[in-house]
């Protein structure tokens, strides 16, 4: 029998990105919050300090800072008529654990997704027809637009003091940043990095081809930056161990460097670690939750933490499994197209170009994670669909993100993987080869989604999140057309070997793609097609909002942490400035 | 006599590696101090190379296994050695300490299946899915040894550490294409496990075990530590920068 502790204000479930800035907003609005972070505590001076913090096998191998699959994974399956079976080690995407969640341990490439990104469905209808839309394609509008959430991108980059160029400053189309990105209402906060050679590369032979090169959006330091908290980030050594690690230089924005050391400080805000939530409390009738039921993990206890709020800050998996859990909201079913709960779902069709340059010295470990140029010429609706036969698209970028060689030591196709052959190509093409990333959007499809798996349990006895997915044929198209565009690139920089590999075939949970999952919990205008509202209340219990990018109907060529950020900022304005005077739904169903 | 010959192989292979190690020490920076102090071999005194440096005492020698018994100790270093032979770019494999490496992973947490989830029931793996075997990574890389030798023998009538280098890489392609057949772990799983834990051991930092005198980070001119290039990317634009790589041990 659960221990019933006294009521709070508050209760997140989850600490990276979105817990950390609401726990922030809410208590400087007077509100007790407990926030509950199953992971560890992460304490950056104590915990990522050289010179171990360098150690590739530790860290990146063994994943120290992601999530024990052990306590809980994922089941996964193609499609409804095959039986699903667990991850047994997580591959194609890393959850992350711990307080600071993947904010610790990210790359930190931050973009803002393009004003039609946030209004799909309407702007793909109004350009191309409804029929150019296939039929299983669930794409939505978000039901919030770019315009309203500018001032909240803006306020998230100033947060992390992203390092980049603007390319459309209130309108005006400014030469060295983006020109397709949506109008921003200031200058990103730091000024670019400083660009690794194969990026100076990458830049020239880019705009050769006549596209708008531009120094990837990077939550890197170029320079020491104190936040508007007066937190201060120090510079970035291009050390070229930001994914998967912790920054002992503190250059890396997360929530570590930029909301816990004020957090930890704030009375109003108690962090509980190694607590892991179990279910909420749902009191249907009422249409409200009422508390969170969570296992302290020292000492295997159970607990009931009334809450006047929840917010749903884990990630992708653990926001939907919670819903489907608590028994709020109904599951979607892909048979009947009805419900609504882990619905959307949605990965990111990445795929590589790798280049290798007979006659160059790259220096591959001089590196960060968000180190890099960009076009975005054949992202979203940057480019005219008419003539080709898919949607969507992504940006095409050369990141310098590291030179860590148990995992990132490339040699041309074709070369054997072992024997002396190998170790001569690796011996030379080490230090001359990178890769580009072509960051390809996936759109929502009906047979892609999340349920509860029958068999596998968590250590907590609970089922396991069931993942059916996988690629489109719009998926497929998608990633050849980029790939392509990529590979064009490779040649005009003159690359003496080119390994395109779009995505092909079927999905495949082993290779790392990226940990860009999305969907579940999508928000939207009609409670018949989403699970929560345009300010990511549930649309069932209106004390309940749902952070993260499970909110995201589809997923755009980008990164998401940027519009992540946007988006708990756009919620913490609403609970503030409307939901605390009258709590209620804020939008009537 | 079947008991005692895979220990037999296993020292001899390590005596002749080497003497293969002492004609190529020249890279081997004296003023490393990663060398364990138990590293002198009887035959590896220092010599003068055409160069006239003195060449460092190669500091291979096997080491005391944890877990590995000789017979998978021997074939994971004939192994270790077909992948990463010896020649004039580093020593083999086993001389880069990827032996003690890969029986250091096995005896601690890695090998004991941490991190992994680890319920039933299982099944056959399908396509996409990853692998679903009950085992943990010891007793996978255990079993896989068993078969394969079990495999060697039966067409080669020796086990892995008996047989010719030529012999050993021709072995260990069929296995890598899955052509070899295992009683019941796959071939083909059982080499890419094997194959990942020998590059974890060539590249990995030193302090594993491996990757000694940092043969493979000197190999392909990675400078490991500290790694504070703010002011170095810039000037080294297109410009190799090569310097004394450094480890962990280095700064602790």
């Amino acid at each position: 029998m659960a221990k019933k502790l006294n009521e709070v204000d508050v209760v997140l479930v989850g600490m990276g990105w979105t817990g950390s800035i609401m726990a922030r907003e809410l208590s400087k609005a007077g509100l007790n919050v407990v926030a509950l972070e199953r992971g560890p505590n992460r304490i950056p001076g104590e915990d990522f300090t050289l010179p171990n913090i360098r150690d590739e096998l530790r860290f990146s191998v063994r994943q120290e800072l992601m999530q024990d699959p052990a306590q809980e994974t994922v089941t996964f399956r193609h499609a409804t008529d095959k039986s699903a079976l667990p991850m047994r080690r997580f591959g194609s995407f890393l959850p992350g654990d711990g307080v600071g969640g993947m904010g610790t341990h990210w790359n930190a490439q931050t973009y803002r997704f393009l004003p039609s990104d946030h209004t799909l469905r309407t702007d793909l209808t109004k350009r191309y027809g409804k029929k150019k839309i296939p039929d299983d394609m669930l794409i939505a509008d978000w039901g919030v637009t770019y315009d309203e959430l500018e001032v909240h991108y803006d306020r998230f980059e100033k947060l992390c003091g992203l390092s980049g160029k603007a390319g459309n400053l209130r309108g005006e189309i400014q030469k060295g940043g983006n020109p397709f990105e949506g109008w921003r209402s200031a200058e990103y906060p730091n000024k670019p990095l400083k660009p690794s050679m194969a990026g100076v590369m990458f830049e020239k032979a880019a705009t050769e081809l006549g596209y708008s090169p531009f120094p990837a959006p990077a939550g890197n330091m170029s320079a020491s930056y104190v936040n508007p908290e007066g937190v201060r980030l120090g510079a970035c050594q291009y050390c070229g161990h930001c994914e998967r690690f912790g920054c002992e230089a503190n250059a890396k924005s997360s929530p570590n460097t930029t909301l816990l050391p004020v957090l930890v400080k704030e009375p109003k805000v108690e962090i509980r670690d190694r607590c892991y939530a179990s279910r909420l409390v749902y009191d249907k009738a009422g249409k409200k939750v009422t508390a969170v039921v969570y296992v302290d993990l020292r000492t295997g206890e159970e607990y009931e933490q009334p809450a006047g709020m929840v917010f749903l800050s884990a990630w992708v998996f653990g926001n939907t499994q919670m819903l489907l859990h608590s028994g709020i909201g109904q599951p979607y079913d892909p048979k009947t197209g009805k419900g609504v709960v882990g619905r959307n779902y949605c990965h990111q069709i990445q795929s590589a170009v790798g280049v290798f340059f007979e006659d160059k010295e790259l220096n591959p470990f001089m590196a960060a994670g968000s180190l890099g140029m960009v076009i975005d010429d054949f992202n979203g609706e940057n480019f005219d669909h008419k003539d080709v036969d898919f949607l969507g698209g992504g940006y095409i970028a050369l990141n310098s993100t590291n030179g860590r060689p148990i995992l990132n030591r490339p040699v041309p196709p074709g070369t054997p993987r072992w024997g002396s052959e190998w170790k001569e190509a690796t011996a030379k093409w080490y230090r001359r080869a990178a890769s580009m990333n072509c960051q390809g959007s996936n759109y929502a499809s009906r047979g892609n989604y999340l349920d509860l798996d029958p068999t596998y349990k968590d250590i907590l006895g609970r089922p396991l999140v069931r993942m059916t997915y996988n690629f489109t044929d719009n998926d497929r198209k998608m990633s050849a057309f980029l790939t392509e565009k990529g590979a064009g690139i490779a040649k005009a920089m003159g690359a003496t070997h080119i390994s395109a590999n779009p995505r092909k075939g079927d999905f495949d949970v082993v290779p790392y793609q990226s940990s860009h999952n999305t969907g579940g919990t999508p928000m939207g205008t009609d409670p018949k097609t989403s699970v929560v509202n345009r300010y990511l209340q549930h649309w069932d219990a209106h004390n309940l909002f749902v952070l993260g990018a499970s909110v995201f109907p589809q997923n755009a060529g980008y990164n998401p942490t940027g519009a992540v950020g946007a988006l708990t900022y756009w919620v913490a304005d609403a609970v503030v400035n409307k939901y605390l005077k009258n709590p209620n739904h804020l939008i009537k169903a | 006599m079947t008991e005692a010959l895979p220990r037999r192989r296993f020292l001899i292979g390590a005596a002749a590696g080497t003497a293969a190690v002492t004609t190529v020490g020249a890279f081997a920076a004296p003023d490393i101090a990663l060398a364990a102090p138990e590293a002198a071999a009887p035959e590896a005194k220092p010599e003068t190379t055409p160069t006239g440096q003195v060449a460092t005492a190669p500091d291979y020698v096997p080491e005391p296994m944890r877990i590995l018994t000789a017979t998978e100790a021997a074939f994971i270093t004939a192994a270790a050695d077909a992948i990463i032979p010896a020649d004039d770019l580093s020593p083999s494999g086993s001389e880069c300490g990827v032996v003690t490496y890969i029986d250091g992973q096995l005896a601690g947490a890695y090998g004991a299946g941490a991190r992994m989830y680890r319920a039933g029931p299982f099944s056959t793996p399908q396509q996409g899915a990853g692998e679903q075997s009950p085992l943990s990574p010891l007793e996978f890389i255990r079993a896989g040894i068993s078969a394969a030798n079990t495999w060697v023998k039966g067409k080669y009538g020796k086990e892995l550490d008996g047989l010719e280098p030529a012999q050993v890489a021709e072995a260990l392609k069929a296995m890598d294409g899955g052509k070899a057949e295992f009683a019941a772990i796959g071939s083909k799983p059982f080499f890419n496990a094997l194959l990942q834990l020998v590059m974890e051991g060539y590249f990995s930092d030193p302090m594993y075990g491996g990757n000694r005198n940092m043969a493979s980070w000197r190999m392909i001119g990675y400078p490991g530590l500290p790694a504070t290039y703010a002011d170095k990317i810039e000037t080294y634009r297109g410009k190799r920068y090569e310097v004394e790589p450094q480890s962990i041990a280095d700064f602790s």
